[in-house]
């Protein structure tokens, strides 16, 4: 079901992120989200060899989970692959039922596991939207046309509220409604005053945005995201309340709470919530419940 | 513009097998060639006796060249079972094709080098992209000055104004959008989606503007 729908019914629209294996053993993948976040979150998001690492494919993940009743987001990059392989790949999303995209650029090849692999990037996150829209209008991107009815999905894109240089994101996110995109999902967040004011500019767009969060599991994985992960920064008082009490924040209390908290203050102010739970998808219908969704 | 490297003193030592001629390139503006590394490195090779003549020429990359200037050494070359070629990856196809029959070496890897000549290197490069997008990017080159070469404006790994691929380099849509600001012309951004055209630095004839 495309997610688009939802919003325009006005719900606020839960999903979840889930990184495929580096191998095709998909069972514990599975069973983790038909226990966790099978009733509980509206859509999964399938990453796309995320961080540039070389895992199982997007698609064929999206594709088990569906069979298995959920409802996936299929993730694509512009890293792996030219113009000619995401224009099939979509064609082959939307045979499976597929309808829910999100775009991205994607990381370079230099940050990954086979880093010296080459990069693609013939297209970029707007290209790929503006590319869909064309799709959807019965074309390919040269403008020859397809066979039968054109695909149709709900159109995701991503975006970073908390960035350095928040304005050059704005700046592209307009780029990308511009191109199509229906619906964003963000970086994660820790510091609602900077997503609020984001959101009081993002506005204007009309788009729907979903807040990002990445469940803080300790103080070490946090520090390194402030160091290292763009459009990512955790204040010193989340920090001290990881470091307080190292059995709780051990057992995964201190992350879920901190998240709820999280979603509790942005709530007001977007359309959605999408968790990155990075493997603690266990925790997911705890958060959900604890901020009252 | 290119430069070309020596290859390891094993490697060619290993290649350079009988009777050997050397031509060297000492090639054009567009090409850096390390010339005394390569003169010291052939003076060792000379060593053994085996090396019957290092020709130096310039332009070995044009057919018709490469054919006049060898004339003289004629003799030497069809006497030789070995011809290592210092100079970038186009002069030795060059030379390779012209004496189809013998052995014919590469010493040197190539490899491009940021900016023509006259241009302070790794400050102003163009990835001669066949479309120039510099009206629309405040004059700052986003094929260079971007990792990904992004046309659309910047990706979500810049961190601090760096680029995610190297912390030592500004983000090269940081540099674009900060100069538009600058210049109040922050709305030349406001494009519709771009798409780079791989095939136009390649057609012959231009049937657009
Ligand atoms: S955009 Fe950059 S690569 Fe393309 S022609 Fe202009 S300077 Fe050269
Ligand atoms: S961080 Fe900036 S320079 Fe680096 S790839 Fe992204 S947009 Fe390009």
């Amino acid at each position: 079901m495309m997610l688009t729908e939802l919003f325009q019914r006005g719900e606020f629209v839960v999903t979840a992120e889930v990184g495929p294996p580096k191998g095709y053993h998909i069972e514990h993948l599975l069973h983790e989200a038909e226990t966790y976040l099978k009733g509980h979150v509206h859509a999964v998001n399938v990453t796309d060899n995320q961080s540039s690492v070389m895992r199982l494919g997007s698609l064929a993940t999206c594709k088990a989970l569906k069979d298995k009743g959920l409802n996936p987001i299929f993730q694509m990059t512009c890293r792996d692959r030219n113009r000619i392989g995401l224009q099939s790949d979509i064609l082959s999303a939307a045979l499976f039922g597929i309808d829910n995209l999100l775009c991205l650029t994607g990381d370079h090849t230099t940050l990954g596991d086979n880093p010296q692999a080459k990069p693609v990037f013939d297209l970029d996150s707007v290209s790929l939207l503006h590319m869909l829209k064309k799709l959807e209008s019965g074309e390919d991107m040269a403008g020859n046309p397809l066979e039968g009815e054109p695909p149709k999905f709900a159109k995701g894109a991503v975006v970073s509220p908390c960035s350095d240089s928040v304005d050059v994101q704005l700046a592209k996110m307009e780029a990308k409604v511009r191109a199509g995109a229906e619906y964003f999902q963000t970086q994660a967040v820790y510091e609602p005053e900077k997503f609020i004011k984001f959101m009081e500019k993002a506005k204007q767009f009309g788009v729907p945005v979903q807040l990002g969060i990445v469940i803080p599991k300790n103080v070490g994985m946090v520090k390194y995201m402030n160091a290292n992960v763009a459009g990512i920064s955790v204040p010193d008082s989340m920090i001290a309340e990881l470091q307080a009490d190292k059995e709780k924040t051990k057992a995964g209390i201190t992350g879920v709470e901190i998240s709820a908290r999280l979603i509790k203050e942005c709530k007001p102010y977007c359309q959605g919530v999408h968790i990155m739970a990075l493997g603690w998808e266990s925790k997911i219908p705890d958060i959900l419940a604890k901020a009252g969704l | 513009m290119l430069i070309t490297q020596l290859k390891s003193k094993e490697t060619i030592e290993a290649l350079a097998k009988g009777k050997t001629v050397i031509i060297n390139c000492h090639g054009c503006k567009e090409v850096y060639f390390p010339e005394q590394e390569a003169a010291e490195l052939q003076k060792e090779l000379s060593v053994g006796g085996n090396v019957t003549e290092i020709i130096t020429r310039d332009y070995i990359c044009n057919p018709d060249n490469l054919r006049f200037q060898l004339k003289k050494f004629e003799d030497k070359i069809k006497d030789a079972d070995t011809v290592l070629v210092f100079s970038c990856g186009v002069g030795v196809q060059t030379v390779a094709a012209f004496l189809e029959d013998k052995k014919v070496f590469a010493c040197c890897d190539t490899c491009p080098l940021p900016g023509f000549q006259g241009v302070t290197p790794l400050e102003f490069d163009c990835g001669q992209c066949g479309e120039c997008y510099l009206n629309s990017t405040g004059g700052i080159c986003p094929i260079t000055a971007c990792s990904k070469s992004l046309v659309n404006g910047q990706c979500g790994g810049a961190k601090n104004g760096r680029c995610e691929v190297n912390k030592d380099m500004e983000c090269g849509w940081e540099r674009i959008y900060r100069k538009l600001e600058k210049l109040g012309r922050l709305d030349t951004l406001k494009y519709e989606a771009k798409v780079r055209d791989y095939a136009k630095p390649f057609k012959e004839s231009k049937d657009e503007g």
